[in-house]
């Protein structure tokens, strides 16, 4: 994969930024969430998650179910703050 | 793994590397770094990300503006690709009654006899600074344009950085089960990944201090307490600085990232090192900030989390020298504040450690004030 293939389009991390903190020994995914945000934005890594094992199954030679992902934290999808009082009930 | 070394620091958050670091650059060499799981994985990664300056006692006034400083310079200091995201935009303290605002004016005038550049607002003047702020109740509010955000893990990695460029190393993964003492002093410290000799240990295990001294043969007065966070959905940046009700109890900033973190202090709070989350925490959030700042009802939480605060009786750390057993050192016991003070802690404790004066006194948060029933009183905790 080339570098500036975008792996989290929430945060906009490529694959050259991973390969760069893998090489400074950030090699988890947890760490490169915490340092890149990966994973951080709304579709709370639905989507790079996936992927961000297979690259790093690659770049450490490791099967790729031995990469653990990063642990899962609620809300499951975004909730408006106003819904938390029960001042909003539209989904739009 | 190094076999022998001459300081062995425990923990791999804010306090254990700006710890190597400072040691490292009063010339110590041979400092080793054991982390359990990752760097920041404890309390510094799940902090609320600010620094501040507006305490209501004078060393806590000093080490905040003392780490602040640091925390300027820092990217001279160690030079890295990665940002800090330093955001001095200042923090806004609401008071609420006659009482709070006397307190408050009594911090001002203190911490302005520190050189620290901190104002007393009217309720007009605090929406001056913040827009959407429901002054509704509120009768005045400190405010400190050199408070502000910083980025606890790309904070935590430059030290890192830092400490290894001067020869430290820091091993990952590496678990601390248990020390061997002989003749009153830690001579071995016993990991997951091998033993190390050492001449010295400093505990900076954060919610796991109290084990780790235990370890040591030091009994400390600590626990750990669960606190929670969340996090929306990024957007234009609308407000400056980092918004703290005493009154509500709760924190509340817009990163330079745009995103909003908030969180506030549950007096009920689950004690011990659980940092599972809970929904109640949700709701007790938005109702408690959405009533000051209403405009965040239209914003989406993303993300939840929690972490722990390690608890002290009078919630100031406990910091040098353990006194009952000669190298054995503690940086422990923040308390919810540990972010923003640890650069200067680090200094003081590495100064009194080679032999130097520090510079800043740190002796009246000796671990033996409990005993002695020396209790300080910080008037200004979340």
């Amino acid at each position: 994969m080339k570098d500036n293939v975008i792996v989290c389009r929430c945060e906009d991390v490529t694959v050259g930024e991973i390969k760069k903190l893998v090489a400074d020994g950030i090699n988890t995914p947890e760490e490169i969430k915490r340092i890149t945000r990966m994973s951080m934005g709304c579709c709370q890594g639905r989507t790079c998650g996936g992927i961000l094992q297979q690259i790093l199954s690659n770049l450490l030679n490791e099967p790729v179910d031995e990469i653990k992902l990063w642990e899962k934290r609620p809300p499951a999808k975004p909730v408006l703050m106003k819904a938390l009082i029960g001042g909003d009930t539209d989904e739009s | 793994m190094k076999a022998k070394a001459n300081i062995v620091i425990i923990g791999g958050g804010i306090v254990g590397t700006s710890l190597a670091y400072h040691l490292a650059c009063l010339g110590i060499k041979d400092i080793v770094v054991l982390e359990k799981d990752y760097l920041a994985a404890g309390s510094t990664g799940r902090c609320g990300a600010g620094v501040r300056q507006q305490w209501g006692l004078k060393m806590n006034c000093i080490l905040a503006k003392e780490s602040i400083a640091e925390f300027e310079k820092l990217s001279e200091m160690i030079p890295t690709d990665y940002d800090l995201e330093f955001k001095q935009k200042g923090y806004m303290m609401l008071a609420y009654d006659r009482n709070m605002a006397n307190q408050y004016k009594k911090n001002v005038q203190l911490q302005r006899t520190l050189g620290i550049e901190v104002d007393y607002l009217s309720p007009l003047e605090a929406k001056a600074i913040v827009p959407h702020l429901n002054t509704e109740g509120m009768v005045g509010a400190t405010f400190c344009g050199k408070d502000g955000h910083l980025n606890p893990f790309t904070t935590t990695l430059t030290y890192a950085i830092g400490a290894k460029r001067l020869g430290a190393e820091i091993y990952k993964g590496t678990e601390v089960l248990d020390m061997k003492l002989e003749k009153g002093k830690v001579s071995k410290v016993i990991t997951n990944k091998g033993e190390i000799d050492t001449g010295l240990v400093i505990n900076a295990a954060g919610p796991f201090s109290k084990n780790i001294a235990k370890m040591a043969g030091v009994d400390i007065p600590v626990y750990s307490e669960r606190h929670q966070i969340l996090v929306t959905q990024p957007i234009k940046q609308i407000q400056d600085p980092m918004v703290i009700s005493l009154k509500h109890g709760f924190y509340c900033q817009q990163t330079p990232h745009g995103s909003f973190i908030m969180g506030f202090g549950d007096p009920n709070e689950l004690k011990g090192t659980d940092t599972t989350s809970t929904w109640n925490f949700l709701e007790e959030m938005a109702e408690k900030v959405l009533p000051v700042l209403p405009p965040l009802k239209n914003l989406k939480v993303v993300r939840q989390w929690a972490g722990s605060y390690n608890m002290t009786p009078d919630a100031q750390p406990i910091l040098g020298n353990s006194e009952d057993v000669e190298n054995f050192y503690m940086a422990v016991g923040f308390s919810g504040h540990g972010f923003m003070i640890a650069p200067a802690v680090a200094k003081a404790i590495s100064e009194t450690i080679v032999g130097k004066k520090p510079t800043v006194d740190i002796s009246m948060l000796r671990l033996k004030r409990f005993e002695a029933g020396n209790l300080i009183k910080e008037p200004s905790v979340v």
